[in-house]
């Protein structure tokens, strides 16, 4: 190696060390930490019961049918907003692509669900669902209390999901809508193709790329749902998602062992999904990395 | 833009009501918590959409509580001091990426990605532990060094994506004309990296000032409560009244910032967020 190029990577490695040696501290070193706590009985309300238990914190998870139900919950809420996000998210980006006088001010409007503070999105949709002072019962009708039962509360949860962050989706989409040949479109509507076969056959399969980060992407996101389902319900009529879980386990009843295990469950879920969206969708993120 | 010649009048009616739709969609929970937040206490179960009538009883009495404003300068200073922090060593770490070769940096891309990924609740139990025992719970201090799971992925991935684009060989022709390395790293490569680092910031912001899981299990009093946590928490004057309006108002105040850099910063907004997810 010469001593240039051995200095250019000193340089380098001095310039990034501070932001790496951060990143590292506080999510590498908690997360390696949360994984020690996981083995051992500790609890902060009864500190001299700390013990060495190995996995039983895993197995009392696992065995408890709160867990299981806590996960099929989070799938439903991220099946649910993120495929509903998908569609609506085209829909947005399409309208944004071919509409010629409003796309600022769409765009313009669609940052703004995505800017705001997501507590705040969460309490507008809760007290607008509220049989007292809301106004979609007012208007609409109807009479329900509407987080107060199981499914019409998935339902304002899920809402207010997809109303926050279809903007994300949309904005995303429609940036790769740009990135499609006119050309090519133009020719298949010469040889005949209607709206929706150039759809479907032309610019679905080129956008495929971007579609699948935008999901990944929100599906890591959407999954680890907390501020909406905490603000709306508390996890309240059975829609408790895992990060709430996680939470009262460990803020509420102090029992870090126990949410310990909790949090390196969700983790290693994460890590399921990135995995099977990496491997079974064959998403290339390496290539972005360099344009 | 190019396609104009191709709608006839039918589509771009079609569009245009879409867009209208779009508007409306998004805009519908802002207009309502405002006017909500208007409504006199009497008036806030009167169901309607548009407030009869206007009243600012809970903005003063938001601003008369020392919770909000306690909450609001605490969330100005943490987010403001985490942006800060986070683009300045993001901005070391993105030059390097983008201007020097070394091994490694398609690795630290790589894992700032990870990170950024990553689930807070996963490491709230450790923090909420170490910070117990350094002193560090319910501080400003605290929150901006576990911001930095977010901020510094976010502003290193803004950054390196943005330095991307930048013609470094200006520098080069500036140097051959007779500037200093100096006069034309600040005369040529700065006015260009300006807009980039400035976007970065903006998200960065954005993203510290609606942190909720953190700022509810790492703080408990006004010392550090940020606004979010400050809003869930929010208690009515007695037991069974809720505050409702309060909570309206103090929402109503928190919103407008961010509209404001919305209508201001849109294209770079949407140029920072979609970078790196769209290759160029």
């Amino acid at each position: 190696m010469s001593r240039l190029k051995h200095s250019e990577h000193r340089l380098a490695w001095l310039l990034c060390a501070p932001a790496v040696i951060a990143m590292l501290l506080v999510t590498a070193w908690p997360m390696l930490y949360a994984f020690w706590l996981s083995l051992f009985r500790y609890d902060l309300r009864f500190p001299d019961k700390y013990e060495f238990i190995g996995i039983d914190n895993y197995l009392s998870v696992l065995g408890s049918e709160a867990w299981w139900q806590a996960l099929s919950n989070t799938l439903v809420i991220t099946v649910a907003s993120v495929s509903v996000e998908l569609v609506l998210g085209f829909v947005f980006a399409l309208i944004m692509h071919h509409a010629l006088i409003g796309r600022r001010l769409v765009r313009t409007s669609l940052l703004i669900p995505y800017g705001i503070i997501t507590v705040v999105a969460a309490m507008a949709w809760r007290f607008a669902f509220d049989p007292t002072t809301g106004f979609v019962n007012a208007l609409s009708g109807m009479q329900g209390a509407w987080l107060a039962e199981r499914w019409s509360a998935f339902f304002v949860i899920i809402q207010t999901e997809i109303w926050k962050t279809t903007p994300f989706m949309a904005l995303l989409l429609l940036a790769g809508l740009t990135l499609v040949p006119v050309d090519l479109i133009r020719a298949a509507r010469v040889d005949g193709a209607n709206a929706v076969q150039r759809f479907f056959r032309i610019t679905l399969p080129l956008m495929r790329p971007v579609i699948m980060v935008a999901l990944l992407f929100r599906t890591l996101d959407a999954f680890r749902i907390f501020d909406t389902v905490f603000v709306q319900t508390r996890g309240a009529q059975g829609t408790e998602s895992v990060s709430i879980t996680g939470y009262n386990a460990l803020i509420t009843r102090l029992n870090l062992g126990l949410g310990s295990a909790v949090s390196v469950l969700i983790f290693l879920c994460v890590i399921i999904i990135a995995i099977i969206y990496i491997k079974g969708f064959a998403i290339d993120l390496s290539r972005r990395e360099h344009s | 833009m190019t396609t104009t010649k191709d709608h006839g009048l039918s589509e771009r009616l079609f569009w245009g009501l879409g867009s209208v739709l779009v508007v409306v969609y998004a805009l519908i929970p802002v207009f309502w918590i405002i006017s909500l937040s208007l409504k006199r206490s009497a008036d806030l179960g009167d169901g309607r959409f548009i407030s009869a009538t206007v009243s600012l009883e809970h903005y003063q009495a938001v601003f008369s509580d020392p919770q909000f404003p306690a909450a609001l300068w605490n969330s100005i200073g943490i987010a403001g001091i985490s942006t800060l922090a986070a683009v300045m060593l993001g901005m070391f770490a993105a030059y390097a990426i983008v201007r020097l070769e070394f091994p490694g940096r398609r690795l630290i891309l790589a894992t700032a990605l990870a990170i950024a990924m990553f689930p807070p609740i996963s490491i709230i139990g450790p923090l909420f532990n170490m910070w117990r025992v350094l002193g560090l719970y319910d501080t400003w201090f605290g929150l901006i060094l576990t911001y930095m799971t977010f901020t510094l992925p976010l502003a290193i991935w803004i950054l390196s994506a943005f330095f991307r684009s930048i013609p470094w060989d200006l520098e080069k022709a500036a140097r051959i004309d007779g500037a200093t390395p100096l006069q034309a790293f600040i005369k040529v490569i700065v006015p260009l990296a300006a807009p980039g680092v400035f976007t970065a910031a903006i998200l960065v912001f954005m993203f510290a000032w609606n942190d909720f899981v953190f700022a509810i299990s790492l703080t408990s009093t006004n010392d550090a409560r940020t606004v979010p946590a400050a809003i869930a928490f929010f208690t009515g004057s007695s037991r069974f009244e809720q505050p409702t309006g309060s909570i309206a108002a103090a929402s109503v105040v928190v919103t407008l910032p961010i509209i404001i850099v919305v209508l201001l910063f849109q294209r770079r907004i949407v140029a920072g967020l979609t970078t790196g997810a769209v290759k160029e």
